[in-house]
């Protein structure tokens, strides 16, 4: 393997970088040594190489997203009163003087009138909430997309998707705290949902609330579990995650001098400390900016939340959305055996299909690599092109996630669509299972015709847009060889199911098993890349297109060769040419 | 410039100053408007004709605006399978005209899950006219006058103040499960649509309340007295007069609508950093003078 | 299988291999490197370095602009409003979000235009440890294993695991005192109506207006009138008296009594009602509904005039009024409970008994009737004394 070493980071030498005349920051630097040790541990990471795309950037938004949460968060802690104790409005709020509301409702009240930025904070908090998990999504759509998650990072892949969970729940205690109309509606949907379960659902639900919905115990109960339990857990799985993400090093594409053995890119100080860090106050700017520019959650308009009242358009936020929408689809089945109640119409659409769904995508790298067979240590990314079959399955499973999260919406796509809402949930409820199953078949076909295509233009080269005629009055279309390090950037991936993972023995009697079965569907049709011969035998083709045209050569042939615009032919760099 | 010259220029010529004649321009157009404005016989002030004439004039306009469907005495249509063409309007009272064709809803353009309104076909003495007729047919909920519809007719800031709060209440409680938080509008069955609110002139809020258009429930004043009626419209004057406290409302429709901005403005925007972040800078050919 | 990065393959025609991959290209390496004009040319530098500082300066002058902002600039309803929006909120999210952006450009174009940006490569290391390494940890735990003598001990390992085992039990015994349930609540009523199956309706108890708390007469409705409705007890009556202290609802018995209780009550044609049971619980045409849907609890009060079908706006679930609440769309699975209708002596609309159902949504332990065997129920217990009220078969 003739990696070129020259370049390796010399710091990451053996010998220990010697410290010259003590400087102020030195001598700082050898007291802490002293004490902690700090330099083995700042030998290997201070200047540990991160490779460079922006693709690799999503995961941050999610990360600083979360420290945007929690520096707001802690702000809005100082005086949000989390307490459903009863009391009467008399702040600066003129259309609410006088009314009951509770503890709560009135310190976020408080919070957006007489705390100066006040309700800029409950925005950033709120928004930078929303960009979390939507971070997190997009994040988990480039890694799952690209590969990351095979081996050694299945691991990581699980820890992202409990943080995608528990994010979306804290998001919903978030914006339950301020108890008004609008999640208020929430919680009772939640207490429904909770009494709906089988056995238990009473008992559950009573100790939830402390009694009868709405009690006084929710908000305070749900204040803890947003303020300190999920953080909590949520502060320990980003370390792990970091960790993991540290100790393996990160991914990259496949390109010249990048292998499998070797990361390429930049060390982590200056370079990446000072992207990530500029990127941290990038992503705080822009949500200050939102919260200071579009308005969400205007809980003064909703008024406090009463169990007699209710908005039109009564939404979770959007990352509730899917299982809202579950839950309007669902037809009204209920089943009652020997004076008990089956509440299939909520337990199925809020309980079990998210949870079945959750744990899917939790178990997609160790799904995936029973059917391949691969126990390989990856550290290359794929395009998704030359995964099909993953690939489709992602897209399916997004197309099932976006129908849910339509029927979420329903009723305001049917006021601003002028649609009728019955018909809309109708053509929902077929969708949810047909376009899932079309999103597949289209997203696989597209992706073996893009892996026909890179084969084509490995073997013919690319097409320069120059259209030759020749003197016999034929058109042809000039194609030159990729550049060497594009052509080798799209062989670099494996050839053939074999090559990944064995098969299986056909079981006594002939029969393949079923991941046998599985895993010829899942390699069918890829269009894999092309051998040594056929790449040999189309160069050999095109040097002899080549001399057929020499002639033609070095004639410019733009139509400027009869004005003053002409120049040299050599000298214009053609498409792609580097 | 060229354009002012060849109109101002002319009358600049004799002038001492080049836009004087621009001046006189506009002084003689503002007199113009004025003159107009004070001397015009005012279009909307209320008719001072006799009542039974009034009803003859709506019959008339009744005739050929609203008969085909509504019938030649109000009475309703309905066709030989049992469809309804047009309800009866006997006992739907003044006020119910004076909403329905005040919005541009009737006359209805074409038939629908929900009558849209549209600019209105008739003016407002063909309005009195007609709400006069259909009012002599039975008994029914006459025009609101000014005081009981409109908020600024309240006796002091203080009492408006009040209005606004129980306004507030009565219309969380009543109407916003159509019409949302804000008045923003919500879905119905089959297409329909509880319309926004926060465009509408405060009598036809008020004719609304009373009459129960299309598929509206009444609140008739036995159901929200009239002091109510004008609390509520108090309120929603409030709404739309409130400033966005904290920007732009993003349509007032709630989480669907800052979903689609954290999507699309916020993560749109982020990604748009991350791919500038990422990307090569400037290269130049040049070499440098000593080795990195 | 040992993580192994090289190929075993051997080399094919001279190409070299990459790790799994075969043989196609070789590995061109690392492109060469194109210097930026800031590092060639010194006056591109200097003018870089002027940009980020820039930024910087940018940033401090926002920041200054904050701190001003937050001083000069009032908030709240009284405060001053710049372009229809409140100007405090504004001019503090403006400045800050421009503070912190400005700070994070500058960074940025200082990395991407002055650090140096020459690529580096790294060697990597299989994920796994040496062998040796995993032979000195299993030797380690083989021998501390041995020692403890966890291995030959099973009754001190079976003693310790099953101690152990047992401790979870107090952790979630303990949260037992987190509520009371169903059927406590139903012994004890702590307040009035209590449990799932009671509300505070009770015979006699009149219908009112909510948010005003007036009583209702039948001559008030027209026909397509929909109210919104509580008990009076709601608002601190009984028969149109205050109630005494210990029989007044606040706090939290008020707001759960008003998730149950509250009612809609809708005029509609007599002739328009389907039901046998809905007409007979009727008065005049009036009819009275739970207003908590039967799918999870959302207040409902949607009512489409011309169908009388009252849709839920949370999941769209559509009640049939004229027709004893029947579910007609939506995922709603039990029909709306009805309350019977009477009229009291000074002739406002009552209730005759409680909501012969529990309201709101389904629940395990609940007992589901139809609609015809819940009336039979009511009527044995309730239509004597409801006649007081006026009830009769065919309705008022």
């Amino acid at each position: 393997m003739s990696v070129d070493t020259s370049k390796v980071a010399s710091s990451n030498g053996t010998t220990a970088a010697s410290t010259s005349a003590p400087t102020k920051a030195g001598a700082a630097a050898a007291w802490a040594d002293e004490r902690l040790g700090l330099a083995a541990v700042g030998k290997k990471n201070l200047r540990k190489i991160f490779p460079d795309h922006w693709s690799f950037m999503l995961g941050e938004i999610a990360l600083w997203s979360f420290v945007v949460l929690l520096i707001s968060g802690v702000f809005l802690t100082l005086w949000f009163k989390p307490s459903m104790g009863e009391l009467t409005y008399q702040g600066s709020y003129p259309p609410l003087r006088g009314i009951q509301m509770s503890e709560a409702y009135a310190s976020a009240l408080h919070i957006s009138f007489d705390v100066r930025g006040g309700l800029l904070m409950r925005q950033v908090h709120h928004w930078a909430a929303m960009l979390f998990i939507a971070g997190m999504m997009v994040h988990l759509l480039r890694v799952f997309f690209t590969g990351a998650h095979r081996k050694p990072r299945e691991l990581n892949w699980v820890i992202g998707s409990l943080l995608l969970i528990l994010g979306t729940i804290e998001g919903f205690t978030g914006y339950s705290l301020p108890d008004d109309l609008l999640s208020g509606t929430g919680i009772r949907s939640m207490n429904g949902f909770v009494q709906s379960i089988p056995i238990v659902g009473t008992y559950v639900d009573f100790l939830l609330f402390g009694g009868e919905f709405p009690g006084d115990s929710i908000i305070p109960r749900l204040y803890t579990v947003h303020v300190l339990l999920i953080p909590g857990i949520l502060l320990a799985l980003i370390a792990a995650h970091m960790l993991l993400l540290v100790y393996h090093k990160h991914t990259q594409w496949p390109g010249p001098g990048r292998e499998e053995t070797n990361v390429v890119g930049y060390p982590m100080l200056p370079n990446y400390i000072s992207k990530m860090t500029g990127f941290f106050f990038t992503v705080f700017g822009v949500t200050a900016l939102m919260g200071g520019l579009l308005s969400l959650n205007p809980v003064w308009k909703f008024g406090p939340y009463d169990p007699t009242k209710v908005t039109a358009g009564s939404q979770p936020d959007w990352y509730m959305g899917w299982p809202d929408g579950a839950l309007r689809l669902m037809p009204g089945w209920e089943s009652h055996f020997w004076g008990s109640t089956w509440s299939w119409n909520i337990f199925l659409p809020v309980i079990v299909m998210p949870g079945v769904l959750f744990t899917i995508v939790l178990l997609l790298p160790f799904i995936e690599s029973w059917i391949t067979g691969d126990k390989r240590e990856h550290h290359l990314l794929q395009r998704p092109r030359n995964a099909p079959t993953r690939t489709a399955t992602m897209v399916a499973l997004m197309t099932l996630y976006a129908m849910f999260w339509m029927a979420g919406g329903n009723d305001l796509i049917a006021i601003k669509l002028h649609a009728s809402i019955n018909q809309i949930s109708y053509a929902l409820r077929a969708l949810v299972f047909v376009a899932p199953v079309i999103a597949f078949i289209i997203t696989r076909r597209w992706c073996i015709a893009l892996q026909r295509h890179d084969n084509e233009t490995l073997l013919h080269g690319y097409e320069t847009g120059i259209i030759l005629r020749s003197p016999e009055g034929s058109y042809a279309e000039k194609h030159l060889p990729l550049p060497e390090e594009s052509a080798f950037t799209l062989t670099v991936r494996d050839r053939g199911a074999d090559e990944v993972g064995p098969d299986d023995e056909p079981k006594p009697g002939g029969k393949k098993t079923l991941r046998s079965r599985i895993r010829t569907l899942y390699y069918e049709d890829d269009a894999q890349k092309p051998t040594l011969e056929e790449l040999e035998e189309a160069h050999e083709h095109a040097e002899h297109e080549a001399h057929a045209l020499a002639a033609l050569e070095g004639h410019q042939a733009d139509g400027h060769q009869f004005d003053d615009h002409y120049h040299e032919a050599g000298e214009e760099p053609l498409r792609g040419g580097h | 410039m060229r354009f002012l010259n060849r109109s101002v220029g002319r009358l600049s010529r004799h002038r001492r100053r080049p836009l004087a004649g621009a001046v006189v321009l506009l002084l003689a157009l503002l007199v113009t408007g004025g003159l107009y404005a004070v001397l015009s016989p005012a279009s909307s002030a209320e008719d001072k004709a006799d009542q039974a004439d009034q009803v003859a004039k709506g019959r008339e306009l009744f005739l050929v605006s609203c008969s085909t469907c509504h019938g030649q005495n109000g009475e309703g249509l309905v066709t030989q399978k049992g469809k309804l063409l047009g309800p009866s309007l006997v006992g739907v009272g003044a006020a119910a005209v004076d909403f329905q064709v005040g919005t541009g809803r009737m006359p209805m353009a074409q038939p629908g899950a929900q009558v849209e309104t549209k600019r209105p076909t008739f003016d407002q003495d063909d309005i009195n006219a007609l709400a006069a007729y259909v009012g002599s047919l039975a008994p029914g909920p006459a025009i609101p006058d000014k005081n009981q519809y409109d908020p600024s007719t309240y006796s002091s800031d203080k009492e408006k103040e009040q209005a606004v709060t129980l306004g507030g209440q009565i219309f969380l409680t009543n109407c916003t499960a159509c019409h949302n938080f804000t008045g923003a509008g919500g879905a119905m069955p089959r297409g329909g649509h509880a319309p926004r609110l926060l465009d509408t002139d405060p009598k036809y809020i008020y004719e609304a309340m009373l009459t129960g258009p299309q598929s509206m429930d009444n609140f008739s004043d036995g159901n929200i007295s009239p002091e109510e009626k004008k609390a509520v419209i108090a309120y929603i004057e409030n709404m739309r007069e409130q400033p966005g406290y904290g920007g732009f409302s993003l349509g007032g429709l709630g989480p669907v609508s800052e979903g689609l901005f954290a999507w699309v403005a916020g993560i749109g925007v982020l990604i748009g950093f991350a791919v500038w972040i990422a990307a090569h800078t400037t290269r130049t050919n040049k070499k440098k003078g000593t080795a990195q | 299988m040992s993580s192994d990065l090289t190929s075993p393959e051997a080399a094919h025609d001279g190409h070299e291999l990459n790790a799994h991959t075969d043989a196609l290209l070789p590995n061109p390496g690392l492109e060469e490197h194109h210097w930026r004009p800031t590092d060639v040319d010194p006056k591109a530098e200097k003018r870089a370095e002027r940009q980020v500082a820039t930024f910087f300066a940018l940033s401090a002058i926002c920041t200054v602009l904050f701190v001003l902002s937050y001083i000069l600039v009032k908030g709240g309803p009284d405060g001053p409003v710049w372009l229809g929006w409140g100007a405090s909120n504004l001019a503090l999210g403006v400045t800050l979000g421009g503070a912190l952006l400005f700070i994070g450009i500058g960074v940025i174009q200082w990395a991407r235009k002055l650090m140096t940006d020459v690529e580096l490569v790294e060697v990597r290391h299989p994920a796994a440890s040496s062998e040796s390494d995993r032979a000195a940890t299993v030797a380690a735990l083989k021998s501390a294993l041995e020692e403890s003598g966890i291995g030959r001990r099973p009754l001190l390992r079976n003693s310790l695991i099953g101690s152990i085992a047992l401790l979870g039990v107090p952790a979630i015994v303990v949260l037992k005192d987190l509520g009371p349930t169903n059927h406590d609540v139903e012994q004890t009523q702590p307040y009035a109506g209590a449990g799932l199956e009671h509300t505070v309706w009770s015979r006699g108890m009149r219908v009112v207006r909510d948010v005003v708390g007036t009583p209702i007469r039948p001559s008030d409705l027209e026909i397509g009138d929909l109210v919104n409705a509580e008990p009076e007890l709601i608002f601190g009556k009984r028969d149109g008296e205050e109630v005494d202290e210990d029989e007044l609802l606040e706090g939290a018995p008020l707001q759960v009594a008003k998730s149950k209780a509250a009612t809609v009550l809708l005029r509609m044609d007599p002739d328009d009602i389907v039901s046998d049971v809905t007409r007979n619980w009727s008065v005049e045409g009036i009819v009275a509904y739970s207003k908590i849907c039967t799918h999870v609890g959302c207040p409902i009060s949607l009512n489409e005039r011309t169908t009388h079908h009252l849709l839920c706006p949370c999941h769209q679930s559509t009640f049939d009024l004229a027709d004893a609440g029947k579910v007609i769309f939506g995922p709603a699975g039990r029909h709306l409970p009805q309350l019977p209708l009477g009229v009291d002596e000074d002739g406002f609309l009552v209730a005759l008994s409680d909501y012969p159902e529990p309201v709101g949504p389904s629940y395990w332990e609940r007992n589901t009737y139809s609609v015809e065997d819940v009336f039979k129920g009511w009527a044995k217990s309730n239509a004597q004394a409801a006649e007081e009220y006026g009830y009769k078969e065919g309705g008022q």
